[in-house]
């Protein structure tokens, strides 16, 4: 075809973004992150023991650094579009992760080669990106996706009742979430977000219709059918037996507030939040009252320095001991490896932000926020300049999964909500949630390149 | 949908909004009340990674923190941990502090307003902040020499400088040493804590500053004396009413004076005579005949009933509210309720020793920040004015009188004119005497002033006497300041 004729005096239509650009700009980026995170180790090192082990920079920083770039090169071949500020964030927010690990590490003697958790952090990352390179090469149109909306739901719903099963699943701090085969273990709900994600997107772009349909007015909103309930009723009931049987708050949280999000950007009726917050919170009430775990939780929130929760076992002391850290950063932290992370429980995983904010500070920590939040702005860019709606919704839905996950988690360290177990994206330690949040971060910058394939003038 | 997905981005940002505001609640504006919290074992560990000032005695320090290999950073150890442990109190990792080591804790620990920007200073350094060093007003020879006098004694000895307020010594026993309690070893310091505890000694109370409340005895006559000279009007010749036995008023109860019979020969004996004897039944007899306000109202003047920080905080010594003539009549020579510390009594004597002035007892000269700077420096402070001059000087010659030929003999130092009065004082039928002695010297220029008490009849039960026990200690304490 020819080039459409251009009248005298105006500029052609151009292509807006070469991805050569975009694709310098990553790299330059992740050179940054690499070199930042190669810093976080050293300073570590500085911080606890005045000595520089380069073995173990090597080791921690130089790892990442190849498979990331390694990522890059392939990115240039099988997504050259794909937006360049994903992998850095996600580099970044990994790097700072593992060096903050193994500080925590280093107040643990003898813990060194496959007992060091940031060695298999490490590990796990490769692994982790690896998968993701897998997914990104693999899956070069997302749209195949819908055509699985099924067999997502059914490994979702497989993925979830796994740890249920006798023999391989395991209960850990009283949450039955995991399984272990040997001495691997690995967190299923966690990669299951994304199957419910991509369920979800298949099921209500092609069920959205029905689900919009006109219903009952009540109080000037329009609410669905009777009949039209099944879906979320489906949901509901779902999430609730997790509360129940796996008693894990916040997966339960987490996948139904990526539920009701969906369905209502799929629909745009308000009513579906309404009657999706009223069963969660009624649900979660009724929990409250009924099972001991999220009572106590509740009470461990609202009175978390009454001795009657400090003491007790499974009580207020890690949400305590987690303030006192933060406390002792204050504003611009004690430096790495020069706080007392390691008295808080759990300062690896679940507490990493915790952390994190005892030796960067407020400063360290709102830096942190701000990745992620640009790291989700990416994310919600994807989905307002996506043209299928399948995609869109995929879009919303991954990005929405992060940045509930960051709030169910760090709202629960610093008392905003509850306390419940979830690992922060990219930072925590555990081999399953960097596996999960990696191929989101695949599947979002497959979506990215899709975007700006498009014959469109956007964004 | 761009509509919905405006809707859900605003729904995050309000997530993201209450975390950052949570974030900044926690790490700035409850950050402080999170520290203070006695369960925040960072804020112990902080205090411990920091270099802790020293606590200085004529320039060696008592205590100490040292480079230790551990996790605390530094070790607190200290120098002649028993004979200074009444005064330097001990440091634990999380069992709490006492002495000086509590009472100029925010100076010790660097974190007083005064260095304030030497915190900040450390902060953009980097370097390890310091805490400031302490230097004590005790004096190492007297210390000692106090220490050993006390010997194996259940009491206590303090000897202050009567013009400045300055504490020389202070020696409580049994004594214990704070090195035990300052390893880093939580389950040995608990261990240890609460074998110091449960030891019927108690040697966790300093007795010099109270915690273990003696009646005075006859000391307490000083302050009945001067009732009756400054308030009542009365002179030294004043004459009482002199029998063997004294019944007490609206009571069976009959009063004796300390060795039996009458006080002296005549069928009545002055108030001066009475003093210098140490005489019970006319100090009762003068009691009830002045009324209860003139005695109560001179005791709170010596500072009975009230508390003051030296910088360790000193327990207000008891002289309760009198019901009745019966009461009066034994408060009059330091029984009935009347309860006192050392620091109490030693008041008395520099009152005496000082022109009617108690000058503050302070037992820091000066602190000091790591570069040396005087952050604080000594100065004398007027506690109270309980008598005038005159009355004192009266009073000092009765004290130099019952040293020379009354009931204090064994203070007595050649070639210096000794004041004192002793004390033995009943805890109740069939109870070991508290033994007391309190004085100072030389009386004409006086240089030290001293308060000994010695506790379970010093091992005598109830046949000993303040003069038999207490003043030979006070003897070898007020040598050791006036052979310097």
């Amino acid at each position: 075809m020819a080039a459409p004729a251009v009248k005298p005096g105006e500029k052609p239509v151009r292509r807006i973004h070469v991805p050569e650009k975009l694709r310098n700009l990553e790299i330059f980026l992740l050179l940054f992150a690499c070199l930042a995170n190669a810093g976080a180790v050293v300073m570590v090192q500085l911080g606890s023991s005045g000595t520089v082990d380069y073995g173990q920079v090597a080791l921690l920083g130089a790892g990442l650094s190849v498979l990331v770039v390694g990522a890059h090169i392939a990115l240039r071949f099988v997504a050259p579009n794909a937006d360049p500020f994903i992998l850095p964030i996600a580099t970044l927010l990994n790097g700072i992760g593992i060096a903050e690990i193994y500080r925590i590490d280093l107040q643990i003697p003898g813990n060194v080669g496959w007992e060091s958790t940031a060695v298999r952090q490490v590990v796990w990352s490769a692994i982790a990106i690896v998968a993701a390179l897998v997914v990104i090469i693999a899956l070069r149109n997302h749209r195949v996706l819908q055509r699985y909306t099924y067999v997502f739901m059914a490994i979702s719903g497989f993925l979830l009742l796994l740890p249920l099963l006798p023999g391989i699943g395991k209960e850990v701090y009283g949450a039955r979430v995991w399984i272990g085969v040997g001495p691997l273990s690995f967190q299923p709900g966690e990669v299951a977000k994304i199957a419910l994600a991509i369920f979800f997107a298949g099921y209500l772009v092609s069920r959205r219709d029905s689900l919009s349909a006109v219903g009952r007015k009540v109080l000037g909103m329009r609410f669905p059918r009777g009949r039209d309930l099944g879906p979320i009723l489906v949901i509901w009931a779902a999430s609730m037996s997790v509360i129940i049987f796996q008693r894990d708050l916040g997966t339960a949280l987490l996948y139904f507030g990526l539920f009701v999000v969906m369905i209502y950007v799929a629909t745009a009726r308000l009513s579906w939040v309404i009657i999706g917050v009223g069963l969660f919170l009624g649900g979660a009430l009724i929990a409250s009252q009924v099972l001991v775990y999220v009572n106590d939780r509740f009470s461990n929130w609202l009175n978390p320095f009454a001795s009657v929760n400090y003491d007790a076992q499974g009580g207020s002391y890690q949400l305590v001991q987690g303030l006192f850290g933060l406390a002792n950063g204050g504003l611009i932290g004690t430096g790495l490896g020069q706080g007392q992370p390691d008295i808080t429980p759990l300062a690896q995983s679940d507490y990493i932000v915790a952390s994190l904010g005892e030796e960067l500070g407020m400063a360290g920590l709102f830096a942190i926020l701000a990745l992620y939040l640009l790291f989700i702005a990416r994310g919600l860019r994807i989905s307002f300049a996506g043209n299928d709606d399948f995609g869109r919704l995929l879009g919303i839905g991954l990005t929405f999964v992060i940045a509930l996950q960051c709030f169910i988690v760090i709202g629960g360290v610093t008392r905003v909500i509850p306390l419940t177990g979830l690992t922060t994206p990219f930072l925590a330690a555990g081999g399953s949630s960097l596996v999960a949040n990696w191929i989101i971060v695949a599947l979002l910058l497959r979506l990215s390149d899709t975007v700006r394939n498009q014959p469109r003038l956007v964004v | 949908m761009n509509r919905e997905l405006k809707r859900v981005t605003i729904v995050i940002l309000a997530m993201f909004a209450a975390l950052f505001l949570s974030v900044t609640t926690i790490q700035f504006f409850s950050a402080d009340t999170l520290a203070g919290d006695s369960r925040n074992a960072r804020t112990i560990n902080n205090s411990y990674s920091k270099e802790r000032g020293a606590i200085l005695v004529a320039g060696q320090p008592i205590a100490q923190s040292v480079p230790s290999a551990d996790q605390y950073k530094y070790q607190r150890t200290y120098t002649n941990g028993p004979l200074y442990s009444a005064v330097t109190g001990y440091f634990t990792l999380d069992q709490g502090s006492s002495g000086i080591e509590a009472a100029m804790n925010d100076e010790l620990s660097g974190t007083s307003g005064s260095q304030f920007l030497s915190q900040l200073n450390s902060i953009v350094t980097g370097q390890n902040p310091q805490g400031a060093s302490v230097e004590l007003t005790i004096d190492p020879a007297v210390q000692q020499a106090a220490y050993d006098a006390l010997g194996s004694q259940t009491g206590a000895v303090i000897a202050v400088e009567p013009k400045t307020g300055r504490i020389l010594a202070m020696v409580s026993k049994p004594d214990y040493d704070p090195n035990i309690l300052a390893v880093h070893d939580t389950d040995a310091v608990i261990q240890q804590y609460d074998a110091l505890i449960a030891d019927s000694g108690n040697p966790l109370i300093n007795r010099t500053l109270g915690g273990d409340l003696d009646p005075p005895g006859s000391t307490f006559k000083i302050v009945t004396s001067s009732a009756a000279l400054q308030n009542a009007g009365l002179t030294e010749d004043h004459q009482l009413p002199n029998p063997a036995g004294y019944q007490l008023p609206q009571s069976t109860n009959v009063v004796s004076n300390a060795g039996g019979g009458t006080c002296g020969p005549g069928d009545t004996v002055s108030i001066r005579t009475a003093f210098v004897l140490s005489c019970n039944i006319p100090m009762a007899e003068l009691g009830v005949e002045m009324g209860d306000k003139a005695l109560t109202d001179m005791a709170n003047a010596y500072g009975y009933n009230s508390d003051f920080d030296s910088p360790i905080p000193v327990e207000a010594s008891q002289f309760p509210p009198l019901e009745d003539d019966s009461r009066l009549a034994l408060s009059s020579f330091g029984q009935a309720s009347v309860r006192s510390s050392p620091m109490q009594i030693v008041e008395q004597s520099m009152a005496v020793a000082n022109g009617g002035s108690i000058m503050t007892p302070t037992l820091v000269d000066d602190v000091r920040a790591p570069d040396l700077t005087m952050l604080k420096q000594f100065e004398a402070k007027k506690l109270a004015d309980p008598i005038n001059s005159v009355t004192a000087s009266t009073l000092s010659s009765w004290m130099v009188e019952a040293v020379n030929s009354g009931a204090a003999t064994n203070a007595r130092i050649d070639g210096v004119s000794v004041a004192g009065k002793t004390g033995t004082a009943e805890n109740g039928t069939g109870d070991p005497y508290t033994l007391w002695f309190t004085g100072f010297a030389p009386a004409d220029n006086p240089q030290v002033a001293v308060a000994v008490v010695v506790q379970n009849g010093g091992g005598l039960g109830e046949s000993g006497s303040g003069n038999e026990v207490a003043a030979p200690i006070a003897k070898k304490v007020l040598e050791a300041v006036l052979n310097k």
